[in-house]
């Protein structure tokens, strides 16, 4: 079944959506307007990831520490979302994660290299919301920001917030 | 706003969950952007027509199906191949018109709405409308102009699910000025 592609064809219009059709007030800061489309798209990843992770450990035993979670995260989980295992996975053990992935899936079809660098954050902002959203149905609240320097490669920043 | 219950896991599809929910959340948030039903089903069209004249490149790469030598063939390959390979379910064809310009898409299940219900306020809410965007966009890459339209839907009570296509013209393909 090849419906990742039609994952992949309603992310992009969705992204697109967001971008063209949404009107915002007017005399609202071009940066204000831009963190609106984003959060917008974030919080549909969140709704997206709390439905996802919520199927995937029905069946599974509870994770024995924060650590724990992160793998699941960088293994199971991101190979049923994003088709393939984090690349790389460095913490501080203080809470703060960086996840990596070399190839990216949402970001294939952009570009390789730096051409559309200024588009990328548009088409991670859904995917951060599934992480965040992944994780707080696990119970760890967070905070997921993504940064790309030469696509498809991208890296995934996860700061749980301690209560 | 839009409520998501379980199913058991016999419904439990794992690829298709990632379309499904997202789908649900652009439906969800297109609720709230526009005023009203008849203008989320509008953009829901407008969508999935985009989607659509995309994804016709994607799905002759993937089928090697050759040109369709007329409407019938069109409706078969649609409900065979194009629905089997991005939805997982294959509808069946029915309902011709005597001129054979008309026909029916009937599915038993339709994957889009797994564990969707639509709350009261919502009657003219066409749910899957994305889908006639797409059928129409993909075909009008390929000179067809057709329109489609759900006239029977389990979402809101129907026995099965409905989608009705009809040929309008074909589209000629246009030449840049100066061709022959």
């Amino acid at each position: 079944m090849a419906d990742d592609a039609l994952f992949e064809f309603l992310h992009m219009e969705i992204v697109a959506h967001v971008y063209r059709d949404l009107q915002f007030i007017k005399g609202e800061t071009d940066n204000k307007d831009r963190a609106s489309r984003v959060s917008i798209l974030e919080g549909m990843g969140y709704r997206v990831g709390q439905g996802l992770i919520e199927r995937l450990t029905r069946d599974s035993p509870c994770f024995k520490d924060e650590l724990d979670v992160m793998k699941f995260i960088c293994k199971d989980f991101w190979t049923k979302v994003f088709r393939r295992q984090v690349d790389n996975l460095r913490t501080n053990h203080q809470g703060t994660y960086v996840l990596q992935d070399n190839k990216f899936n949402l970001l294939t079809q952009l570009s390789n290299g730096k051409q559309y660098l200024d588009q990328a954050p548009k088409y991670l902002a859904f995917s951060c919301g599934v992480v965040r959203g992944a994780l707080s149905n696990l119970g760890l609240e967070s905070v997921v920001t993504a940064e790309v320097s030469i696509m498809p490669s991208c890296k995934f920043q996860v700061v749980i917030q301690k209560l | 706003l839009i409520t998501v219950k379980h199913k058991s896991p016999l419904y439990f599809k794992i690829n298709s969950e990632l379309f499904t929910l997202t789908y649900g959340a652009l439906v969800t948030q297109l609720c709230k952007d526009y005023e009203n039903d008849e203008e989320v089903n509008k953009q829901l069209d407008k969508m999935g027509y985009n989607i659509g004249v995309r994804l016709i490149e994607d799905f002759l790469a993937r089928s090697s199906v050759g040109r369709c030598q007329d409407f019938r063939e069109t409706a078969d390959v649609i409900a065979k191949v194009a629905f089997k390979t991005y939805l997982g379910v294959t509808p069946s064809v029915t309902n011709w018109s005597p001129a054979g310009d008309e026909f029916s898409l009937i599915l038993e299940s339709n994957p889009l709405v797994d564990f969707v219900e639509l709350p009261d306020n919502h009657n003219a809410l066409i749910y899957s409308n994305l889908l006639c965007g797409v059928l129409r966009g993909a075909l009008e890459m390929v000179q067809m102009a057709v329109d489609v339209k759900f006239v029977q839907d389990t979402l809101r009570g129907d026995n099965v699910t409905e989608i009705r296509m009809k040929f309008i013209k074909r589209i000629e393909e246009n030449l840049p000025a100066g061709d022959e």
